[in-house]
C-alpha cells in the first residue's frame, strides 16, 4: 500500500510532528478508501453499518405494516416492493418471510456485530491503549473490505427474482436447503451463505487483530488491570468471535455441500414438492448445534461491546469511578466463558435428550449472576454521583434499563420447563429485541454521541440528541413491551397474520390484532425518530461546532490526542500511563478528573 | 406526482431544520454558552423526564399486565400444564420484583444525582462486602429457580406410562395428520420410501412395499417410463430436461434397490401393527383424563407441534421421531364454559417457520368425555382403519394385488 501511497496528489500536513513514525503523503484513495488507519476504518465500519441499519429498519416497517393491517393495500408497500412482491400493495406471504429473515440477519450481523464491534474496537483499541495503530493495518483494511463486499452481496440478494433467503435468520435446514420448500431457498439462500462466509472472514481478521493489539501494543504503564473496561469488553468479544465464528463457517459450508453437491449432512428421509429425495442419515439437529454454538456467543459479541462502552460513559458522566472495576472485568470474563456452554437452551424442544436440557438450564441461569453483578455495579456508580446527562449518558442509562428488562425475561426462557410453553412465541421476540437489540443499539448510540468529537473533530447537537433519545426509548419500549403479552397469549412468531385465531378463539385473535396495531404505530414513531439522529449525524460531520480536545473531561488516553487526526495518533512520543482510568472526583485532587497519563502526586495512592 | 411532492416536502423540511440549528448555534455562541457544556437547565429537565418516563413505563406495564396478562391461553387444559403455570407465576413474581426495584433505582438515581453546582461526586471505587452481597443473593434465588424448574422439567419429559395412548402426528407443508395406534395401542412401522397416493403416511406392510415398488418401477414417471423416454430416439429433449431426467432416474434406481432390500428383510408379523391404525385429518379427538404419548414426524422440513392450551410443544424433524406426553383434563365443552365463548376450540399450531403458508398450518383439537370418545373410537375401529381404507372394496379378505388400489386415496371425512 505504501508504494501506492507515493503516487500522491493530495498532501497531508503532518510533517515534522512525528519523526519517530515513518509517515508518507496520502492520496485521496489511500486516505479515505483503501485506508489502513484504524480511525478511518472505524468510520468506514460505522457508515456502512448505519446504512445497513437503515435498510433493516425499513424492512421491519414493511412487515410491521402487514402485521398491523393484514390484507389492506398500502402505497408504502407497493412503493418499495412493487407488483412482484406486493401486488396491489398487499405483501406476499413468501416475501414476508424474506423481510423477516433479512431484517434479522442485517441487524444481528451487519449492524450490531460489524457496526458496533467493528466501529468502536477499531477506533478505541489503539487510542485507549496508547498505540500508533492496529497490529496489522493491512489485515484491518481487508477486514473492512470483506465486510463491505459481504454487505453488498446481502443487499443484492434482496433483488433476486426468486426472492431473498426466507428461512428465518437462523436458516434451519431442511427449509434452507430445499428450493422446492420455499422460493427464497434458491439463489437468495446461496447469496446469503456466500455473504455470511465473507462476513466470517472479515470478523476473523478483525478479531485476531484486536486480540494481538491488546496483548502486544499497550503503551508503557498500561497493564491489563489499568485498561478501560471498553478494551476489556472488546478483547473478550474478539476472543469469542475467533472461537465461535469458524463454527458458523463450518455449519454454512456443510449446508452449501448439501445444497450443491448432494451430500446428506442435514437431510434425511425427505419428500418435498412430490419428490422423494434419496438423502438419508443426516440430521437437521446437527445444524442447530453448530449454528447455536456460534449463535449464543454471538449474543454476547453484540452485547459486551455495548456494556463496555456504557461502563466508560456512565463512569465519566457520573464523575465517579466505575464501581467494582475488578468485579466488572470478572463478570465480563465469566459471561464470555459461560456463553460457550449454553447454546442448547435454544433447542429445548427439538427432541434433545431431557437430561442434556437440564445441564443447559443450569449453565444458562448461571449467566444471570455476572449480569446481576454488572447491573448493581452500574447502579452503585450512579449513586451519589454528579451526573451530567449528555445524550451519550442518557443512552447508557437506557441501556442499563433494557439490559434489566430484557434480562429478567431470560430467566423464564432459560427454564426449560417454562420454555416448552413460550418457545418461538412473541415472548422470545420481545426478550431478545430488548436485551440484545435495544441494549446494543443504545450502546451504539451512546458510543456515537460520546466519541463523535474524536471521530469527526466536531460536536453533535445536544438538543437533537435529547429528542432522539426520548423518542427512541419510548418508541422502542412501546414496540417490544407489548410483544411479551402477545407471546404469553400464545402467538407464534414469523406468522404472516393471525387470522387463523378466528377459527378457534376469536377474542384472543382480536387482542393480538389490537396489540399489533399499537406495536406498529410505536415502530413507525421510533423509525421516524431515527431521522433526527441521521440528520444530526450528517449535519454535524460538516457543520457541527468544532470540538475541544477533551469535551467530556474524561481520563482515557484517546482524549490526549489532538483533535485533528494524525497518522500514528500522537504527534510526539506515546503517552505513559500512571494510573487506572477511573480517577474521577478523587479526594484531594484539584479537578474532578485525572487523566491516565498524569503521574501520581506525592503521597497519592493508587485506587 | 404525489410522491414528488412528498419528496420535495421532505427535502425542504431538512433544509429548514438545518437553518434552525444554525440559528440556535449562533444564538448560543452569542450568549457565550459553549455547545460542549450541558447546561444545568437541560440537565435538570432531563433528570425530571427520567422520572416521568419511569412512571409511564411502570404504569404501562401494570396496564398491560392487568388487561392482557392472561388472556389468550386462560387456564391450562392439561395436568402438567397447571404445574407449569404455577411455576411460571412464581418466576414472574420474582422477576417482576427485580424489574421494579432495579429500574426504579436506575431512573431515580438518574434524577436524584444530576449535577448540582458545588456538590462533588462521592469517590467510591469498590466495596467487597456489597459486591459479595449481590453475587450471593442472586445465586441463592437462582438456585431455587433452577431446582423447582428442573423438578418440573423431569416430570414433564419423563417416559410415558405403558398404558398411555399412542398417537402419531404427521406434519408436512402445510397441514397435520393424526394416526391413532388402534386396537393394539402400537403404532405401525413406517418408512418414507413407502409413500404413495394411498399410503400418505408411508406405513410399512407387505402390501405397501409391493405397491411402492410397483409405482417406482411402473408408475407414470417411474423407472421404466424414464428409461424408455431417454432411450427413444424419436423424442427430442431439451438438454436441461434430459439432464433432469437422468438425475431423477439415478435417484430412483438408488431408491428401488433400497426398496427391494426392505422387501427381502421384511417381517410379515409387523403388518398387523399398521393395519389397525386409524388415520384422521382436520380434527384430533382426545379423551379426557387419559395420558397420551404423541410421536411426531415430519415429511419435508422442520415443523413444531405447538399446543398452546395444553402447554405442550415439540419440534417435528425429518428423519427423526420426537415425543411428548400429556393428559388433557378439561373437555372442550367445559372449556367453552370457562372461556364464556361457545365457539372456542383447542388447537394444534405449527410454530417453526416452514414456508409461505406456515401461518395457516393448524389442526383443531376436541377433548371429549370418556363415553363420547369411546363410542367415536369404536365406530372408527369398525369402519375406518388403515386396512379398511387401503382395501376399500374387498375389505377383510386376503390382500389382492396392491396395484389395483393405486388410485384410491385415503378416505376420511
Amino acid at each position: 500500500m505504501s508504494a501506492a501511497a507515493h503516487v500522491a496528489h493530495g498532501s497531508h500536513d503532518s510533517h515534522g510532528h512525528h519523526e519517530d513514525h515513518g509517515h508518507h503523503e496520502e492520496s485521496f484513495i489511500s486516505k479515505y478508501i483503501f485506508s489502513q488507519d484504524h480511525k478511518m476504518i472505524g468510520k468506514q465500519f460505522l457508515l456502512t453499518a448505519v446504512f445497513m441499519g437503515i435498510v433493516a429498519m425499513l424492512l421491519s416497517i414493511l412487515f410491521r405494516i402487514q402485521l398491523a393491517w393484514p390484507g389492506e393495500s398500502s402505497d408504502f408497500l407497493s412503493f418499495f416492493l412493487g407488483e412482484t412482491w406486493a401486488p396491489g400493495g398487499v405483501l406476499k406471504e413468501d416475501m414476508y418471510l424474506g423481510l423477516v429473515t433479512i431484517h434479522g440477519t442485517i441487524m444481528v450481523f451487519f449492524l450490531l456485530t460489524g457496526g458496533l464491534s467493528g466501529t468502536f474496537s477499531n477506533l478505541l483499541i489503539p487510542l485507549q491503549l496508547g498505540a500508533r495503530d492496529m497490529a496489522s493495518g493491512f489485515l484491518n483494511m481487508l477486514s473492512y473490505w470483506f465486510f463491505l463486499i459481504s454487505s453488498i452481496i446481502m443487499l443484492v440478494s434482496l433483488f433476486v427474482e426468486s426472492g431473498p433467503a426466507m428461512a428465518g435468520w437462523t436458516i434451519y435446514p431442511p427449509l434452507s436447503a430445499l428450493p422446492q420448500a420455499v422460493s427464497g431457498s434458491g439463489l437468495g439462500m446461496t447469496l446469503w451463505l456466500v455473504s455470511m462466509t465473507l462476513f466470517v472472514v472479515s470478523s476473523l481478521m478483525g478479531s485476531l487483530n484486536y486480540i494481538v493489539t491488546v496483548l502486544n501494543l499497550r503503551t508503557k504503564g498500561m497493564s491489563m488491570t489499568r485498561m478501560p473496561l471498553t478494551i476489556w469488553a472488546f478483547f473478550v468479544t474478539a476472543i469469542l468471535g475467533v472461537l465461535s465464528f469458524p463454527v458458523l463457517f463450518s455449519a454454512v459450508l456443510l449446508l452449501m455441500m448439501d445444497r450443491l453437491m448432494g451430500t446428506s449432512f442435514y437431510l434425511s428421509d425427505i419428500i418435498v414438492g412430490g419428490e422423494m429425495l434419496a438423502n438419508h442419515g443426516g440430521s437437521p439437529i446437527l445444524y442447530q448445534h453448530l449454528f447455536w454454538f456460534l449463535g449464543h456467543p454471538e449474543v454476547y459479541i453484540v452485547l459486551l461491546p455495548a456494556l463496555g462502552l456504557s461502563s466508560e460513559i456512565i463512569s465519566t458522566n457520573s464523575r465517579k469511578p466505575i464501581f467494582g472495576y475488578r468485579a466488572m472485568i470478572g463478570s465480563i470474563l465469566a459471561i464470555g466463558f459461560l456463553s460457550f456452554i449454553v447454546w442448547g437452551h435454544h433447542m429445548f424442544v427439538t427432541g434433545m435428550n431431557p437430561f442434556i436440557g437440564s445441564v443447559f438450564v443450569f449453565t444458562t441461569l448461571l449467566i444471570a449472576i455476572p449480569s446481576a453483578v454488572k447491573v448493581f455495579n452500574y447502579l452503585t456508580t450512579l449513586w451519589k454521583g454528579s451526573i451530567v446527562l449528555t445524550p451519550a449518558m442518557m443512552f447508557a442509562i437506557g441501556l442499563v434499563s433494557t439490559f434489566i428488562t430484557g434480562g429478567v425475561t431470560g430467566i423464564i426462557l432459560a427454564d426449560s420447563a417454562l420454555d416448552i410453553n413460550i418457545h418461538d412465541t412473541y415472548f422470545v421476540v420481545a426478550h431478545f429485541h430488548i436485551v440484545m437489540g435495544m441494549s446494543a443499539v443504545f450502546g451504539m448510540f451512546a458510543g456515537v454521541y460520546h466519541w463523535f468529537p474524536k471521530m469527526f473533530g466536531r460536536m453533535m447537537n445536544l438538543r437533537l440528541g435529547y429528542i432522539h433519545f426520548w423518542i427512541t426509548i419510548v418508541g422502542a419500549y412501546g414496540v417490544f413491551f407489548p410483544m411479551h403479552f402477545v407471546g404469553l397469549a400464545g402467538a407464534p412468531r414469523r406468522y404472516y397474520d393471525y387470522s387463523v385465531y378466528g377459527e378457534f378463539d376469536s377474542p384472543t385473535g382480536e387482542m393480538m390484532m389490537d396489540l399489533n396495531v399499537i406495536i406498529t404505530i410505536f415502530a413507525i414513531i421510533a423509525a421516524l425518530g431515527q431521522l433526527i439522529f441521521l440528520f444530526n449525524f450528517f449535519y454535524s460531520i460538516y457543520r457541527g461546532p468544532k470540538a475541544i480536545q477533551n469535551p467530556w473531561k474524561a481520563n482515557t488516553l484517546e482524549w490526549t490526542t489532538p483533535v485533528e487526526h494524525v497518522h500514528g495518533n500522537w504527534p510526539g512520543e506515546l503517552p505513559t500511563v500512571h494510573r487506572w482510568p477511573y480517577d474521577y472526583s478523587k479526594p484531594g485532587a484539584s479537578e474532578d478528573y485525572i487523566p491516565q497519563n498524569v503521574p501520581l502526586a506525592e503521597g497519592e495512592e493508587e485506587h | 406526482m404525489g410522491k414528488l411532492i412528498a419528496i420535495i416536502v421532505i427535502v425542504l423540511g431538512v433544509v429548514a431544520l438545518a437553518q434552525l440549528i444554525r440559528i440556535y448555534e449562533l444564538n448560543s455562541k452569542l450568549r457565550n454558552s459553549g455547545e460542549n457544556e450541558v447546561i444545568n437547565r437541560d440537565n435538570k429537565l432531563n433528570g425530571k423526564l427520567m422520572l416521568a418516563f419511569m412512571a409511564f413505563f411502570f404504569l404501562g406495564f401494570i396496564y398491560l399486565m392487568s388487561e392482557y396478562g392472561w388472556t389468550g391461553r386462560g387456564v391450562a387444559a392439561s395436568v402438567h400444564g397447571r404445574d407449569l403455570d404455577s411455576l411460571l407465576n412464581l418466576n414472574f413474581i420474582i422477576i417482576i420484583i427485580v424489574f421494579f426495584l432495579t429500574n426504579f433505582l436506575l431512573f431515580f438515581f438518574a434524577y436524584k444525582y444530576t449535577r448540582k453546582p458545588g456538590v462533588a461526586a462521592f469517590y467510591y471505587p469498590h466495596n467487597n462486602k456489597l459486591e459479595m452481597l449481590w453475587t450471593v443473593v442472586p445465586a441463592a434465588v437462582l438456585a431455587v429457580i433452577i431446582i423447582l424448574g428442573l423438578k418440573t422439567w423431569n416430570s414433564v419429559t419423563d417416559n410415558a406410562k405403558k398404558e398411555s395412548i399412542r398417537v402419531e402426528l404427521f406434519s408436512k407443508q402445510f397441514d397435520w395428520t393424526a394416526r391413532y395406534s388402534g386396537q393394539d395401542n402400537t403404532l405401525g412401522y413406517f418408512d418414507y420410501k413407502l409413500t404413495t397416493a394411498n399410503n400418505e403416511l408411508a406405513l410399512l406392510t407387505s402390501n405397501t412395499i409391493d405397491s411402492a415398488i410397483f409405482e417406482m418401477e411402473d408408475g407414470l414417471s417411474g423407472i421404466k417410463a424414464l428409461e424408455s423416454k431417454l432411450n427413444d430416439n424419436t423424442i427430442m429433449l431439451v438438454p436441461e430436461e434430459k439432464e433432469k431426467m437422468i438425475v431423477d432416474l439415478d435417484r430412483k434406481e438408488r431408491l428401488i434397490r433400497l426398496l427391494y432390500q426392505m422387501k427381502a428383510r421384511h417381517n410379515k408379523k409387523v403388518d398387523a401393527f399398521a393395519w389397525d391404525d386409524i388415520i384422521q385429518k382436520d380434527t384430533l379427538y382426545l379423551c379426557e383424563n387419559k395420558e397420551y404419548e404423541f410421536n411426531f414426524r415430519a415429511k419435508d422440513v422442520i415443523h413444531s407441534a405447538h399446543f398452546p392450551h395444553f402447554r405442550a410443544q415439540m419440534n417435528t424433524v425429518p428423519g427423526l421421531t420426537t415425543r411428548f406426553k400429556f393428559t388433557p383434563d378439561i373437555t372442550t365443552k367445559e372449556m367453552r364454559v370457562i372461556k364464556q365463548n361457545n365457539k372456542f376450540n383447542y388447537v394444534l399450531l405449527c410454530n417453526k417457520i416452514c414456508g409461505g403458508a406456515h401461518y395457516k398450518m393448524k389442526m383443531i383439537i376436541v377433548v371429549l368425555p370418556e363415553g363420547e370418545y369411546n363410542s367415536w373410537m369404536k365406530a372408527k375401529m369398525a369402519t375406518a382403519t388403515f386396512k379398511h381404507n387401503y382395501f376399500p372394496v374387498v375389505s377383510s379378505q386376503a390382500a389382492p394385488a396392491a396395484k389395483t388400489t393405486d388410485t384410491t386415496a385415503v378416505a376420511d371425512k
